[in-house]
């Protein structure tokens, strides 16, 4: 009875890492663009990750679609609560998506200058917010007996979310220089390698920083995980990663650096699902208002369903989206297709 | 204005502006496929030119699709919460079968169809468009599936204040969901048809690119006459009668019936005023409507004050759009038509004026789609869930009526702009034309050298 809302859980936590992992690169990508002026570093950026971006920020998507299906009544608090923040990330998301499309097209720098700056802020504040809206949950939101946010707009950008935000740029750029270093050659590369690795110095202080403020905001997070042994198995492969993406870097094992710092990224979500649960999203006013995916989920024969339509696509995804990494692997060369 | 009314303005407008590109990248997408395979089968290079012509085409109108689609499934949680815990149980899983079966699958492949053409063979490069194409008629399948449970509700019960699934098959292929996609996938691929004619009427005109214009003519003018007749028949009509069965209220209203009748009349013209609800200056066919709807000349059909008024939607829109919409299916099929003659007798490519109007009619079937839409989603008004729940009890209670108009504002502008560069930049990329052939032939070489 209850496996089915647990798997549903998984499933979530596997989606969000998913869009952070992959969609996190591409967003660290738009992130670090305003800081290679040469038309050429910006071309190679954009088309590093021309052909991929737009599947990866499907993750997104299918995460939004997931929750709605799985726990339709914590998908209705979140997205009416967060409602301005989502209206931000929707018109964000979307002159990213344009920018990519129509900056080519005209050959103007004045054109091309304002599409890139619509890129980068585009990247920059779908960045952050995934960190506010990943801290405001592991804060807890001021949620009542029916399930209604109470708070506003300005409440979510308290200095925890912030924090928070903050970690999640500064680890989308660590992941997005990586993966330019992986896909560009000389001077590009060299930049991106040591940018890398002050992001890298960065996320280790910010998350540090963020974990001990987190012990003070939101204690209960802490209370039952020490015990369990899935949250020293994270808690190490988190650790193993963080210390090894230098020692790649260094080594200029680009590939095996990305891996780290994917696994990195994914062990961070993983961890805070993992201390979450069985909570969706916590109540501040009362853990008795708490959503959590044993009241709050959808039917059994929902949740059946939807595990069927999942173990049929996801390997199907999987496997074309591999193929795809595959066809567009190595480093990228610019040529009459490209952006 | 109160928060309902505001949450349906904003739902719509965005609803809107999105649905003017997918029937263009889905019938776009079904085009390219043909052509892109009889490029590959026929080691035809004009072929693979038209394919990079309008793929360019596509790729502009599935990005902005694609940006603003991002909006609407967020839209369902942000404006319409008390729905979407309503409907959640039900609507979800059609939702998450469109992300994993199609939304992966299109926006993957178009990136291999887009960046790919040197990288991989040509049997797998057709296989990225052919997967583009299918990958967006399942995500038209699925979102259809779930705006059909929303008009003819089926397979669930009310338990726990929500509706909960009792039957996956009953609630996918509800009373309408069939009858809808197909209906929907002609529009889309009537779309795509007259975007392929009105452009190659544009190269003919100006005299560039004739014989690649004239190949891509001949393949829309064949293409759009089959599906513009199949639109309208049996595609539109049989879904015309689901509606005259399922939701009368709503059939009364887009036909203009206003009382109940024997042997009703099919209104040709007419101009609706209310209230009392009243036909001016119409002109009527006795008889036509209870015989296409239920195959009898004699059938009684129940007109729109025989129900409820608090249950009846708004009439003049209803009826207006449906019309309209009707009157553009007519004028595909008799254009399509009349330049199948014309190919025939080898006569089209001279004809300035018909190939004018091909030019001039490229935006009418986005209007059409765009007037259908309006037929079914005000006339299943005042439900959200016909029938189940009405509309202004699905709205966020959490969110303000300002915030509503903040974000009404905030798209309103930004669609205002991304419309404007939309239409700049696809009125640019025709003007542009086909790609040289000499510049391909040495990709050719690139590409056979890849795939050697």
């Amino acid at each position: 009875m209850e496996y089915l809302q647990i798997t549903w859980f998984i499933l979530i936590g596997v989606l969000i890492i998913g869009y952070a992992v992959l969609d996190g690169f591409d967003l660290g990508v738009g992130v670090l663009y305003l800081f290679n002026r040469k038309e050429e570093d910006r071309r190679t950026s954009l088309n590093a990750i021309g052909p991929v971006w737009d599947g990866n920020e499907v993750w997104l998507l299918t995460g939004g679609g997931a929750l709605f299906a799985a726990f339709p009544p914590v998908y209705a608090t979140v997205f009416s609560g967060f409602y301005l923040a989502l209206m931000l990330l929707l018109v964000a998301l979307i002159a990213r998506a344009v920018s990519m499309e129509f900056r080519g097209k005209i050959d103007s720098p004045r054109w091309r200058s304002l599409w890139d700056w619509c890129f980068a802020l585009g990247s920059i504040l779908p960045a952050l917010l995934f960190g506010v809206a990943f801290g405001n949950i592991l804060r807890g939101l001021p949620i009542d007996i029916d399930g209604s946010y109470l708070g506003t707009f300005l409440s979510l950008l308290n200095p925890y979310a912030l924090l928070v935000g903050l970690l999640s740029v500064v680890l989308f750029t660590m992941h997005g220089a990586i993966y330019l270093a992986m896909k560009s050659d000389g001077d590009l590369r060299s930049r991106m390698t040591s940018i890398a690795v002050v992001m890298w110095i960065a996320v280790v202080v910010v998350y540090a920083g963020a974990t001990f403020v987190s012990t003070f905001v939101s204690p209960f997070l802490f209370f039952t995980i020490l015990g369990d042994p899935i949250f020293w198995v994270l808690f190490v492969l988190l650790l193993l990663s963080v210390l090894t993406v230098p020692v790649w870097l260094k080594s200029k094992r680009y590939f095996i650096a990305f891996l780290s710092s994917s696994t990195m990224i994914a062990m961070m979500i993983a961890l805070s699902a993992l201390s979450l649960f069985p909570r969706l999203v916590p109540s501040t006013i009362s853990d008795d208002y708490s959503l959590n995916i044993f009241q709050h989920s959808s039917s059994q024969l929902t949740l059946t369903v939807m595990l069927i339509i999942a173990l049929i696509g996801v390997p199907i995804v999987i496997v074309y989206t591999v193929f795809v990494y595959r066809v567009f692997k190595g480093k990228v060369s610019i040529g009459p297709d490209s952006y | 204005m109160d928060a309902v009314l505001l949450a349906r303005l904003q739902f719509a407008m965005t609803v809107g502006f999105h649905f003017i590109f997918p029937p263009i990248t889905i019938g776009l997408a079904w085009f390219l496929v043909l052509i892109e395979g009889l490029g590959w089968r026929k080691h035809d290079e004009t072929y693979v030119r038209i394919g990079k012509y309008f793929g360019k085409i596509l790729a502009l109108t599935f990005a902005v699709g694609v940006a603003t689609g991002i909006v609407m499934e967020f839209q369902f949680g942000t404006n319409w919460a008390a729905y979407s815990k309503f409907v959640g149980d039900v609507f979800g899983a059609p939702l998450a079968a469109e992300a994993v079966f199609a939304f992966f699958l299109e926006s993957t492949f178009l990136g291999l169809y887009l960046f790919g053409r040197e990288r991989i063979s040509k049997g797998a490069h057709w296989f990225s468009i052919l997967m583009v194409a299918v990958g967006a008629t399942i995500s038209a399948f699925w979102i259809l599936v779930a705006n059909s449970w929303q008009q003819t509700p089926a397979g669930f019960v009310m338990r726990n204040g929500r509706a909960e699934l009792i039957s996956f098959y009953d609630a996918v292929f509800n009373p309408s969901t069939v009858v809808r996609f197909l209906h929907t996938m002609g529009a889309a691929v009537t779309t795509g048809a007259f975007f392929l004619t009105g452009i190659s009427a544009y190269l003919l005109l100006k005299g560039r690119e004739i014989p690649l214009a004239k190949k891509s003519m001949a393949i829309g003018v064949i293409g759009g006459l089959v599906i513009a007749v199949l639109e309208v028949m049996p595609f539109g009509h049989e879904h015309a009668r689901q509606v005259a069965r399922t939701q009368p209220e709503k059939f009364a209203a887009i036909e203009g019936l206003y009382s109940s009748t024997k042997s009703a009349p099919m209104v040709l013209f007419a101009y609706p005023v209310t209230p009392p609800p009243e036909l001016k200056a119409s002109i009527e066919v006795p008889g036509i409507l209870s015989w296409l709807a239920f195959g009898d000349i004699n059938a009684p059909i129940k007109g729109i004050t025989d129900f409820p008024l608090s249950n009846t939607p708004p009439l003049w829109l209803t009826f207006v759009s449906f019309h309209n919409m009707v009157v553009l299916g007519m004028y595909f099929i008799l254009v399509m038509a009349y330049a199948a003659l014309k190919l025939r007798k080898g006569t089209l490519w001279t004809s300035t004026k018909l190939l004018k109007v091909f030019l001039w009619s490229i935006p009418l079937p986005v209007i059409a789609c765009q007037l259908g839409w309006m037929a079914a989603e005000v006339g299943r008004q005042p439900w959200i869930v016909y029938g189940m729940l009405r509309t202004e009890e699905g709205v966020s209670i959490s969110v303000s009526a300002g915030e509503i108009l903040f974000s009404i504002i905030l798209f309103f502008i930004v669609y205002a702009f991304l419309g404007s560069l939309y239409l700049y930049l696809l009125i640019k990329k025709i003007k542009h034309g086909p790609d040289p052939a000499s510049s391909l032939s040495s990709n050719f070489d690139q590409a056979k050298e890849v795939t050697a």
